[in-house]
């Protein structure tokens, strides 16, 4: 008789949740490692995390299988709902994990007003390129192009560059990996929370049910093999210009302001610190909130 | 005992939205957040200055549509947590009112409505969403919803609303409006310890949500706020009593639906309050919020002229109180109802009135206007010949 083999991050998952909703081949489950990965490297308690998700498969990866506190919100909404519960416990680590079309459409606006008051959430983008729940459909995010369900021609808008536009929001901590680096994607998550700003981590993850077989670009294997072929380091993709890095994937972490004072976070210092007016720690929220929790102890 | 200064004792002139946020100071809310809009902005203006003088916070949202979604998060934080805003924030806000509910989270919704549909006017005040509080979100379900009748009420009410929602785990409206909002009036503020103040149950212990019930509890569950170990699963998906989703088992999704109702209406005789003074009377004007004002001038000229006329005010309005008017109607001879729009609640009192006595209705003599008590006198000769 051979002993029952339990994976390692079982631990961290809910006992009674045996399955997942994702389809074979998702990236989901590589990301759901990666991240318990990291709380188990880190050796934290999941009992300081809250996890908060919106609408479509990715919001899944959290809820119901991690095991601590999950909040499964409305479309669009996980980053303002998880603003109120960091806000109400700034001790806890509060993570958002969710879809492009979820963070980046119907939720574009809080996303970027998240990263501009700089609370310190933790945002796990996970960007399949497409409405994958609903049947393939074009999300903003899917590449100018390729048929989907609601551009059976070819979408005809360009997509948009999600990490630039959290940096241009003002984040301090952004970067991007694809399914094809789950090592580095825990490295990353290591890094978001174990600090107290806020963080953005957009993981390009393959759907071959709906973003390969819709598009055409195949399966859960091809697309792992064109992220790896096509995947630039950050460090390298500077010294590239336009035309050579057109269609590549540009991964690392673009942006680490982790060393930086608050107060020169706030004013957009590139790793110097600058001297100017005393500006808030992070927010007067967040500050009055650690003023109260202390207090209280709760 | 001793008064922190939180709360703002004594005898005042306040206008009703100031009178609003003294009143969710006194009640403990330590969490408020919003987006301006006339004519409830003064509420969160007087909540920014304060709340932080004692601990709490505001924060000002890119929208109400983030207001009414921190304030969820803030709440499941353990948090006492309010948004003020009028119609149009109220309309953004719907969707999220639904999640509230169907997560049973407790919360306190001001809104002051203005004139409309739509951006309509910003600074006159029309009853528009009475029924859009109750109903305005998809599905099926049970809020509470108080009608100030002034500054006072704001204040008075305001804390009701904390203690409904924090025991029932329900969000609860306070349905100001315009003239409510910015009227100035004495408001008369009790010491802290006479306030009566309610803390919803919390959820302590049991680790696995599998070995307890979270929600569905017609009597209400303790609720598993974040952050004490407690796993809790928080989704506004059809879930059963232990928050886990569930969208196969039919009888999980009418209990989903109907139990939450349960909560509401067989407790409605703890959280239905009316002001009532219609005892030997003929004729009743029915009506809410600054109608009743009217309506009670209006009966008094009339008992002047000799006409036997009472009259009913709602405090409460979700859930609503048909008891009450039944009981009423088969008490009168003719009931009128006054308010400020084109009938909104009136269908609901004809419903449970219409069997035993007259049942007429009265807008104002210009929409966005209270009731001139002479002009209902006028149109109450019409009706009685």
């Amino acid at each position: 008789m051979s002993e029952e083999v339990v994976h390692p991050l079982k631990k961290y998952t809910r006992p009674h949740v045996r399955k997942t909703t994702t389809c074979p081949g998702c990236g989901n489950g590589i990301i759901a490692q990666a991240f318990l990965r990291a709380v188990d490297e880190l050796e934290m308690d999941m009992d300081r995390f809250v996890f908060v998700s919106g609408i479509g498969c990715s919001a899944w990866i959290p809820s119901p299988l991690f095991n601590a506190d999950t909040l499964h919100t409305t479309h669009g909404r996980p980053v303002p709902f998880a603003m109120g519960v960091k806000l109400g416990r700034p001790d806890l680590n509060v993570v958002v994990v969710s879809g492009d079309g979820d963070l980046t459409a119907i939720g574009g606006n809080h996303l970027i007003h998240a990263a501009r008051r700089n609370i310190g959430l933790k945002v796990i983008l996970v960007n399949n390129g497409i409405y994958a729940m609903t049947g393939g459909q074009t999300a903003p995010t899917t590449p100018r192009g390729v048929n989907t369900a609601t551009n059976p021609y070819g979408n005809l808008e360009p997509a948009f560059d999600v990490s630039s536009l959290v940096m241009a929001a003002g984040a301090p901590f952004v970067a991007r990996w694809t399914t094809f680096h789950p090592r580095q994607i825990t490295k990353t998550i290591k890094k978001a929370i174990s600090w107290e700003g806020f963080s953005f981590i957009e993981i390009i993850s393959q759907c071959p049910v709906q973003f390969g077989k819709v598009t055409g670009t195949g399966s859960a294997v091809e697309l792992l093999k064109h992220y790896k072929q096509n995947s630039i380091r950050i460090e390298k993709a500077r010294t590239m210009d336009a035309e050579r890095l057109n269609g590549k994937i540009i991964v690392g972490e673009f942006l680490d302001r982790r060393k930086l004072s608050p107060a020169a976070i706030l004013q957009g210092g590139q790793g110097k610190l600058s001297a100017g007016p005393a500006v808030p720690e992070l927010s007067a929220e967040w500050s009055q909130l650690k003023q109260r929790v202390m207090r209280e102890g709760t | 005992m001793s008064n922190t200064g939180k709360v703002m004792t004594g005898t005042h002139f306040l206008m009703g939205n100031i009178a609003c946020a003294e009143g969710a100071i006194a009640a403990g809310c330590n969490f408020a957040a919003g987006y301006p809009i006339t004519p409830a902005s003064e509420i969160i203006n007087h909540l920014a200055a304060k709340l932080p003088r004692f601990g709490g916070i505001f924060l000002q949202t890119e929208d109400e549509i983030s207001a009414v979604s921190s304030i969820i998060g803030a709440s499941w934080s353990g948090c006492k947590v309010l948004t003020a805003t009028s119609g149009p924030g109220i309309s953004l806000m719907q969707e999220n009112i639904g999640f509230a509910v169907a997560t049973e989270t407790p919360l306190v919704i001001v809104d002051v409505q203005r004139l409309g549909p739509s951006t309509g006017v910003p600074s006159i005040g029309l009853a528009g969403d009475i029924v859009q509080v109750a109903r305005g979100s998809h599905g099926d379900y049970q809020i509470v919803a108080l009608c100030p009748d002034g500054p006072q009420e704001m204040f008075d009410l305001t804390v009701r609303a904390f203690n409904l929602s924090e025991k029932y785990r329900v969000p609860v409206f306070l349905m100001a409006e315009a003239f409510i909002g910015h009227m100035r009036e004495r408001v008369v503020i009790p010491e802290e310890p006479e306030l009566v103040l309610v803390n919803r149950k919390i959820r302590r212990g049991v680790c696995d949500p599998m070995q307890r019930q979270d929600f569905l509890d017609s009597q209400v569950a303790p609720m598993p706020v974040f952050g004490n170990g407690l796993k809790a699963h928080v989704t506004s998906s059809c879930h059963d009593e232990h928050g886990m989703r569930n969208l196969s088992d039919p009888e999980v999704m009418h209990r989903f639906i109907t139990r939450p109702i349960e909560k509401i209406v067989s407790h409605a005789d703890d959280i239905i309050e009316v002001e009532k003074d219609y005892s030997g009377r003929e004729i009743v004007l029915v009506a809410y919020g600054s109608v009743s004002r009217s309506a009670k001038a209006a009966a008094v000229l009339a008992r002047a002229e000799g006409l036997n006329v009472g009259t009913f005010r709602f405090i409460t309005c979700w859930p609503f109180p048909g008891n009450e008017i039944r009981k009423m109607a088969e008490s009168v001879e003719h009931m009128i109802v006054l308010e400020n729009n084109c009938s909104q609640l009136y269908p609901y009192i004809k419903a449970e009135a219409a069997h035993a006595c007259r049942v007429d209705f009265i807008g104002p003599q210009i929409l966005g206007q209270i009731h001139d008590p002479e002009y209902v006198m006028a149109r109450l000769k019409e009706m009685i010949g």
